[in-house]
């Protein structure tokens, strides 16, 4: 099985090496038998005697993250789903893509997406199946941001990009809480474990940030916003990822994770209101688009949330139902997109105000849509798969029983009505799609191209995928014992096993009389669709949820923007106040907190006279640093202060300090009046009164704590000085008498080494600094 | 003293730190130039201001001053000596090239995060 996982991934290494000759043989060719290889793979494990496989390949088994494999019913769907639409898409693609595209990157990132979507469906691992998970959102991005040069594909991709991803992440930290509830990565033993999980007191996260995971990336509502500006990506992507593979992930994981939260009464609540608003939402929304592609969009929008509010109800007929609909809204949706494909492709243009009256001209092309729009209404025919599972999706609603708390309860009784309202927008929209292209006039001057029928390639994947309608329409049968019902046994247990589908369900059928009213008003408002345009023109208006979106990132930009400005003012003053405040907060905060300030008075050498007098004379020097207004002024008086030092260095037996400072002292001051000639003349400080209480708080605050962190430590010594080895050894080891010598040359010799490399390396960079300049004309 | 001496630092802390948020280049080279007095004074009250002989052997006595902040002293004298020097010879040619001493106007612009 990793095989099949991998093969795709490694096959798209060589594909820029194909590409290159695409001068004589079309690069998808050769792609086209990857998807091929994997659907013909996988086909053998279809058949009633169907069991469960396993696989494991170590990664890091130190983590307990592994490449376990499992196939089960639903994966072997999925993988059936993405492998076999895939070389349609990919066979279509060929005809779809001029060799002039830059088909190497294609293909590339198709293949990189199908073997992410592979992984993810047959991942038991859940940081393997994340890690997949996020490699579809990327070769997505890549896929829909195909034609760079154009702006809107650009947003659409990042628009895709931060929604989806964003919904990864909290389903990430669903899976880490998951795996740190039952202590195991693996989903099936965690659904053995699912009384942990229920019990646990994360159990409301864990939901909540799985579910965002899964509703991003099926495009529920609030989240769908991103896939009708997916529809920038060329055709064979909207078809293959937004209509079939991708969005359908979303609706894998909660059918995966179903077992573990079906008791769960939160559950069925927001899985089924979320899928419901989602239903009637898309359906409604798609009515009033005028591109082709935005009406396949908000049709997937709506279908993929009638799955979802299957997957929460989670009855056994719902379950059944919903694994129906996915294989049936993938052949028909995928059929769909292709033909509005080549639509475009034949017309040169989308809009469907524009166009009409195709029927004679591309009578292939409309029996294909005749199909897929009828079957994706629910028209009641039995050659179309559409309606049996729309059928059982009303019969699930009706199927429900009362919850427990009140508003299950309530929910219960709302939700075929619904259901009812969601679908007959879907019809209304069908229709419209159907009609609105093949039928009404003809009116050609507005096209810019001739219409003519497509070429026959193109033309192949369509009829596959129409032929799978009509096929599971007429015998449904055949797909429900071989791998629907253990599609339905993975999610619900071995209880689906037997389910029937029937086409009749009787005149006294509820379902059926939802399925009559759907057709009968959905008809009505069809025909009279020009007098509602005010109203769908007037609902969302303002409450658009896309320029929601766009309000919301361009506020985070602003608002980030404002509060860096706020403090990245490049004032180094401001830097360094907001430094030092920091400083000394913390350090008093903690120093106070862990009772850090001793004040002990003994021990303390004597106060002499000449002493105070320096020390006196050293303050007054300090402050009047501040207050003087000359350039010689001031650095007499820190000269003053250097002087004070080196006397102080007398006074406690230091002689070598005393020497130094003497000889620096005096450097330094020489220095400062080498450079005072050079230097404008001090100003008077020109500080408001805001800033200058703010630079006394912080420079006396931090005067104060250096006081008091001086006496406490020297209140509170806890060892001896090592002092005493040095005078010891310094004959004897060091041969020297003069200890603080022997210390910087012998004891600690590197510490010297290095004191003279910085200032070897301060002296060249001085010389550097006046010697060298780049710029002739300064100085 | 010991207590004296560590208000005199932080008295010198305090100075420098003022001069230090100043606008003009000199101001801040000069709290710099405070700011190392002080921490010297500061390690060296940390080995005790004992009334003992320096630290240079002499037959006979075996009282002496602590040795070793002083040779801690000594390189940071040199250390910070060094960066003073390289600060003064920036600043110079800061201000020839810009011709101004005003942290205000030596701000970046057109790199500014707008």
């Amino acid at each position: 099985m990793i095989f099949t996982v991998l093969i795709p991934l490694l096959l798209a290494c060589f594909v820029p090496l194909i590409s290159k000759i695409k001068d004589k043989i079309h690069t998808g060719i050769f792609v086209f038998f990857i998807p091929l290889a994997i659907f013909l793979y996988y086909i053998q494990f279809v058949g009633s005697d169907f069991t469960t496989v396993n696989q494991t390949v170590d990664w890091i088994p130190a983590l307990g993250i592994n490449f376990d494999f499992y196939l089960d019913g639903l994966s072997l769907l999925f993988v059936l789903l993405i492998s076999g639409i895939g070389a349609l898409v990919v066979l279509y693609s060929i005809y779809y893509l001029g060799k002039g595209e830059r088909l190497g990157h294609f293909y590339v990132y198709l293949l990189m997406f199908m073997s992410a979507m592979l992984g993810v469906v047959l991942s038991d691992n859940i940081f393997v199946l994340y890690t997949f998970w996020e490699l579809t959102s990327i070769s997505s991005f890549l896929l829909i941001g195909y034609w760079h040069f154009n702006e809107r594909s650009r947003y659409g991709a990042l628009k895709s990009m931060l929604i989806t991803v964003f919904g990864g992440l909290s389903m990430f930290g669903a899976f880490i809480l998951l795996s740190v509830i039952t202590g195991t990565t693996s989903i099936q033993s965690m659904i053995e474990q699912k009384d942990i999980i229920l019990n646990s007191t994360y159990l409301p996260f864990i939901l909540v940030l799985l579910l965002l995971g899964a509703f991003t990336k099926s495009a529920q509502f609030p989240f769908h916003i991103w896939l009708p500006d997916a529809m920038e990506a060329p055709t064979p992507v909207s078809a293959y990822l937004h209509s079939a593979t991708m969005v359908k992930a979303g609706l894998f994981l909660v059918a995966r994770f179903s077992p573990i939260f079906s008791g769960y009464e939160w559950f069925f609540i927001i899985v089924s209101i979320v899928g419901i608003v989602t239903l009637c939402w898309g359906s409604y929304m798609a009515v009033r688009q005028t591109d082709l592609k935005a009406i396949l969009a908000f049709s997937t929008i709506s279908q993929l949330g009638m799955i979802m509010a299957m997957l929460g109800f989670g009855t056994e007929i719902a379950v059944y139902a919903a694994v129906f609909h996915i294989l049936n809204h993938a052949t028909f949706k995928g059929s769909l997109f292709m033909v509005a494909g080549i639509v475009d492709h034949e017309t040169g243009t989308r809009d469907i105000r524009k166009l009409g009256g195709l029927l004679n001209f591309m009578p292939m092309t409309a029996t294909l849509a005749l199909f897929g729009t009828f079957s994706m209404a629910g028209v009641p025919l039995p050659f179309f798969n559409g309606f049996y599972s729309k059928e059982l999706f009303f019969d699930s609603s009706i199927d429900l029983t009362a919850g427990i708390s009140g508003f299950a309860d309530f929910l219960v009784q709302v939700i075929p009505y619904l259901a009812v309202f969601g679908s007959i927008f879907t019809f209304v929209y069908s229709m419209y799609f159907f009609f609105g292209v093949f039928g009404g006039k003809k009116q050609f001057n507005l096209l810019p191209k001739k219409p003519h029928e497509a070429p026959i390639g193109m033309l192949i994947s369509p009829i596959v995928l129409v032929l799978g309608v009509i096929i599971i329409g007429l015998f449904p049968n055949l797909v429900n014992g071989t791998f629907l019902a253990h599609a339905a046994d993975a999610i619900k247990g071995a209880v689906t096993a037997d389910q029937h589908i029937k086409f009749w369900h009787g005149w006294d059928s509820p379902a059926f009389m939802m399925s009559l009213i759907v057709v009968g008003i959905g008809t009505i408002l069809t025909f009279t669709r020009k007098k509602w345009a005010g109203v769908y023109r007037f609902l969302p208006g303002k409450l658009s949820l896309f320029k929601f979106y766009d309000i919301v990132l361009d506020k985070l930009n602003s608002v980030s923007n404002g509060v860096t400005k706020q403090y990245m003012t490049g004032s180094l003053r401001l830097y360094v106040a907001i430094i030092l405040g920091t400083t000394l907060t913390l350090t008093f905060i903690t120093m106070g907190a862990t009772d850090g300030f001793t004040i002990q008075f003994n021990n303390l050498s004597d106060v002499r006279i000449i002493d105070l007098s320096v020390v006196l004379i050293m303050i007054v020097a300090a402050v009047g640093t501040i207050f003087a207004r000359h350039n010689v002024a001031i650095i007499l008086i820190a000269g003053v202060v250097g002087y004070g030092v080196a006397v102080l260095f007398v006074i406690y037996r230091a002689p070598d300090l005393a020497l130094t400072q003497l000889v620096i002292e005096t450097v330094s001051v020489v220095l400062f009046l080498l450079c005072f000639y050079h230097m404008p003349k001090l100003r008077k400080r020109d500080e408001t009164k805001r800033s200058k209480a703010v630079n006394i708080v912080i420079s006396v605050g931090f005067g104060a704590l250096m006081t008091i962190i001086g006496i406490s430590a020297h209140s509170s010594k806890w060892f001896d000085s090592i002092a005493n080895y040095f005078i010891e050894t310094s004959y004897k080891l060091g041969g020297g008498h003069n200890i603080v010598n022997v210390i910087l040359v012998d004891m600690r010799g590197f510490d010297t080494l290095f004191e003279i490399t910085v200032l070897g390396i301060a002296a060249l960079a001085i010389f550097s600094l006046i010697k060298l300049k780049k710029n002739k004309e300064a100085d | 003293m010991e207590i004296i001496i560590s208000i005199l630092a932080g008295i010198l802390f305090a100075t420098a730190i003022y001069n230090l948020l100043q606008k003009q280049l000199l101001r801040i080279i000069i709290g710099t130039v405070l700011l190392s007095h002080g921490a010297h004074l500061f390690i060296l009250t940390m080995g005790e201001l004992k009334r003992a002989k320096p630290p240079i052997l002499i037959e006979g006595i075996k009282d002496y001053v602590d040795p070793l902040p002083q040779a801690l002293i000594l390189t940071s004298i040199v250390i910070s000596f060094g960066i003073t020097s390289l600060l003064l010879v920036l600043t110079y040619r800061a201000i020839k090239e810009n011709k101004t001493d005003d942290m205000a106007q030596l701000r970046g612009e057109e790199h500014e995060y707008e």
